[in-house]
């Protein structure tokens, strides 16, 4: 190994519970995490190579093998797929010389496979040692290949730059914004500071209960109450305390918080800051997604800005006492470590497996101090909720769902990217704002939703009808739903942290189970025992994951059974997913017997 | 003296001490719930799941969760049964598990909770997945096969400097239990025996002696699991 370990563990004081950002510097220098930094490791931090190990071959983007000076991360999620993946990943190995899930034989070129990256409104997508490519096509990735055979830096060849701050000096990215709808919140005006300033008038406990009469509740997916949440973080016995957003943005087809990100970081950061206040939490983490590198040096220097004018930092805005800073954990690609106690064991240097709970964050966890979590967006709210007062907020949306919700729509429709709606919009009246026509289904609140059929288009989005943390994918009919439900059952099966017997083994389940329908085997009592296994998988399994990892198949089973029922066997009860004719045929040859079926 | 608390099971009228994990005041009130991963002595993992139970309606895993006063829980109905046998055919169906090979036979506590829970043949398919089989040690061997990644062995303390012989790895249907081959050379007769006997199965088996205890003379050869606690009712 080239690289000066020493110096790596200076960096972050020899401290384990920041192994991710020492593994992410090794991987970055080394292209891989070799065997002498492993044995190294260990020495220095005390604990066992497996357990090194442990923690690398959890993460995506951790290898022990060389991923090639250029790694290309090519998304194969279900949008990139109906956008023409399969032809550039094509064009990518033929010029390479390797296929995917390899590296060219001379290191210099490494195809991998990976999982959304964040991009669904321009996919195909891919990241190039942390420089993003955006709407490839096969004669893209050929001149891409060029370049890397030419020895080109990854940034030279980025010809395009996107929108926005996506073009700017520290960003140099051709990602685009697409922000199609803007709305009151999240990208409307705001003052920066106007949040601290008012803020630092209230009572912590006062800033609490503007949160929490606002009704916000959080933008992450599963909508918990945010005021609610830092009611308990609040009256935690324990005085050390850190405040976590989630800008983990795992759940395939969700890019809002990369956007609100790039946009309007000021108005999450302020938003930090606040809660900040409210916990009387001193330190907080922004837990990025590792896709997300390239947002790297603009979000440092958002910080330092703040910094700068003492709004971050030793008594913020001349308020004695009020001491609060930030930094970014990446992350460093597992879709699992979006879930809360996951993110905070992955923040803490380990596997992102999700805790046993209780008990929870608010009382135990970052470093076993009491800990909030909230989502980019929820951070992005409250902000504006300081500023402008709960009862405007309150003024937005329907009434199980306060304000607005910023949507990321990709798929079958003429102008996908960004929407901040009101919540309380029905499925019909967001595929008219989409201009998506023709349509067969859409799936709400990604994988780990739901998707609906044309007969549900009235149903509305928001909580107590069509939930979501922002993903909606748009359909046609000439899609076969199958294929998607099939990628994103590939999905959660490598995605399961493999904690939980009934997620580990029932995603493959329903794998094999849906192979089998795929393939023309299936019949209605494999259907009903999917969507058994998915009422044993809700009960019995841990998190979020694995209590919903079903539901591509179980709610297409219930709400597009048509896209079964052609393919079953109509009459038989039973039919066995192998064939044991052809199965036993090799053995019977060799011993010369004719199979005795 | 600590607090005493009362609470039901199935409707039983039970009493146990504040703080109990559900497993354990079932225990003290002849309630047996099965557990795999659970492990006297060792800090939760809640992996397998078996354990599983209904507290005031909301599922939760009994070796993990504490009672509290008042509550009902639901531990022997239709749906919970169903749901743990379901989650034993899920462990048989993602290993291989040959048992009339295999020195556990008869001691194992997932072949146990097999005859238990009758199943004949798992509603899920077979996988047959390829799996290792780590004999590098000098003292164990790791039949990744029959591993049902219970983690047992990883919270252990089997080592004496503080550092895990096993750790998992990798994650998702990939996920594997791994042993740390530095550590795994220098290990004495007893830390091989206690890791044998930690292991539900027979993924942890002890290099030389072999087959030591006869059929008929293993641990659930002559009483179901559970019968024990069941007995004190
Ligand atoms: C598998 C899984 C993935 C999740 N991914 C995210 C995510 O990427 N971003 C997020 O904010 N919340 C995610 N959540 C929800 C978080 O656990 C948590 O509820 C949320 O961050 C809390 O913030 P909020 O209340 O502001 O939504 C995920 C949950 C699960 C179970
Ligand atoms: S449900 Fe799945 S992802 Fe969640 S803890 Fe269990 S195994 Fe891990
Ligand atoms: S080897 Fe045995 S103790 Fe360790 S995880 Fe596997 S089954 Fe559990
Ligand atoms: S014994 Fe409770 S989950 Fe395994």
């Amino acid at each position: 190994m080239n690289t000066d370990l020493n110096q790596i563990l200076d960096k972050y004081k020899g401290d384990a519970t920041r192994l991710m950002d020492i593994l992410t510097d090794i991987q970055t220098e080394e292209g891989c995490i070799p065997s002498d930094a492993v044995a190294q490791l260990s020495e220095r931090l005390g604990i066992s190579r497996v357990e090194v190990e442990q923690t690398i071959s959890f993460y995506h983007f951790f290898s022990q093998k060389p991923v090639g000076k250029y790694a290309v991360y090519l998304n194969d999620s279900a949008v990139a797929e109906m956008k023409g993946r399969t032809a550039v990943a094509a064009a990518f190995e033929q010029e390479a010389g390797c296929t995917f899930g390899s590296v060219t034989e001379d290191g210099v070129i490494g195809l991998h496979n990976t999982a959304c990256i964040g991009m669904n409104d321009q996919e195909p997508a891919a990241i190039v040692n942390g420089v993003v490519f955006t709407n490839l096509t096969a004669d893209k990735a050929k001149e891409l290949v060029a370049g890397m055979r030419a020895g080109k830096a990854v940034q030279e060849m980025v010809t395009e730059l996107g929108d926005g701050v996506n073009s700017s000096d520290l960003v140099q990215s051709m990602v685009k914004n697409n922000i199609q709808k803007k709305g009151d919140v999240i990208f409307s005006t705001f003052e920066s500071g106007s949040a601290i300033k008012k803020c630092i008038e209230m009572a912590p406990e006062a800033v609490i209960d503007e949160v929490k009469s606002s009704n916000l509740r959080g933008r992450g997916g599963a909508g918990f109450p945010t005021g609610l949440k830092w009611e308990f973080c609040s009256k935690a016995a324990e005085k050390e305390r850190y405040l976590i957003c989630n800008a983990d943005e795992g759940e395939p087809g969700t890019f809002k918080d990369r956007v609100i990100l790039t946009e309007t970081p000021q108005l999450v950061v302020e938003g930090m800051i606040v809660g900040g206040y409210a916990l009387g939490a001193q330190q907080g983490i922004i837990y990025l997604r590792a896709e997300y590198t390239y947002l790297k040096k603009y979000l440092e220097s958002v910080l330092d800005d703040y910094r700068q004018k003492n709004l971050l930092g030793n008594n913020i805005a001349g308020k004695e006492g009020f001491n609060f800073d930030l930094r970014i954990q990446f992350g460093a690609g597992a879709y699992v470590c979006g879930e809360e106690s996951a993110l905070i064991e992955s923040a803490e240097g380990k596997r992102g497996e999700p805790r046993i709970r209780p008990p929870f964050p608010v009382e135990k966890g970052y470093l076993d101090k009491p800990t909030s979590v909230n989502n980019v967006e929820s951070f992005a709210a409250v902000s504006q909720i300081l500023v402008k007062g709960a009862a405007w907020f309150k003024g937005i949306g329907n009434d199980k769902s306060a304000g607005t919700k910023v949507l990321s729509i990709s798929g079958d429709c003429e102008k996908p990217g960004v929407y901040e709606v009101a919540w309380g919009l029905s499925v019909q009246e967001m595929l008219d704002m989409v201009g998506a026509s023709n349509t067969k289904a859409v799936l709400v609140g990604g994988p780990s939703g739901t998707f609906v059929g044309a007969k549900d288009f009235s149903r509305k989005i928001c909580f107590g009808d069509l939930a979501t943390g922002g993903s909606v994918i748009v359909f046609d009919q000439s899609r076969d739903i199958l294929e998607t439900v099939s990628n994103f059952v590939d999905f959660f099966c490598d995605e399961s942290c493999g904690s939980c017997v009934p997620c580990r083994a029932g995603n493959g389940i329903i794998r094999s189970t849906l192979d089998k329908v795929i393939n023309g085997k299936g019949t209605k009592a494999d259907l009903e025992k999917l969507t058994e296994l998915g009422t044993i998988m809700k009960a019995a399994n841990r998190c979020g994951l694995g209590q919903t990892s079903f539901n591509p198949v179980v709610t297409t089973i219930k709400n597009l059974p048509e896209e079964y029922e052609s393919r079953l066997q109509e009459e038989s009860p039973y039919v066995p997913t192998f064939d044991l004719a052809a199965s036993v045929a090799d053995s019977c040859e060799y011993v010369g017997r004719e199979p005795n079926l | 003296m600590s607090e005493q608390i009362t609470f039901t099971i199935d409707g039983k009228q039970c009493t146990a001490e504040k703080g109990d994990t559900i497993v354990a005041a079932a225990k003290k009130n002849g309630v047996y719930i099965p557990t795999l991963c659970d492990f006297e002595g060792l800090k939760p993992a809640a992996t397998c799941r078996v354990c599983t139970v209904k507290v005031n309606g909301a599922p939760t895993t009994a070796c993990s969760a504490t009672v509290s006063q008042g509550v009902e829980i639901e531990s022997n109905t239709e749906e919970i049964t169903n749901i743990r046998k379901a989650v034993v055919e899920m462990m048989f169906v993602e290993g291989n598990h040959f048992c009339p090979a295999c020195e556990k036979s008869g001691s194992c506590d997932l072949q146990a909770l097999c005859y238990k829970y009758q199943m004949m043949v798992p509603r899920y398919d077979f996988t047959f997945p390829r799996k290792e089989l780590d004999a590098t040690s000098p003292k164990l061997l790791i039949e990744k096969n029959r591993c049902i990644l219970c983690k047992r062995c990883v919270r252990s303390s089997i080592t004496t400097n503080g550092k895990s012989l096993f750790a998992v790895a990798k994650r998702g249907n990939k996920t594997v239990i791994q042993m740390d081959k530095t550590l795994a050379a220098d290990l004495s007769e007893e830390q091989a025996k206690e890791a044998m006997e930690l292991c539900p199965v027979g993924a942890i088996l002890k290099k030389e002696t072999g087959f030591v205890t006869p059929i008929g003379q293993r641990k659930y050869d002559a009483a179901p699991i559970g019968s024990d606690i069941e007995s004190n009712a």
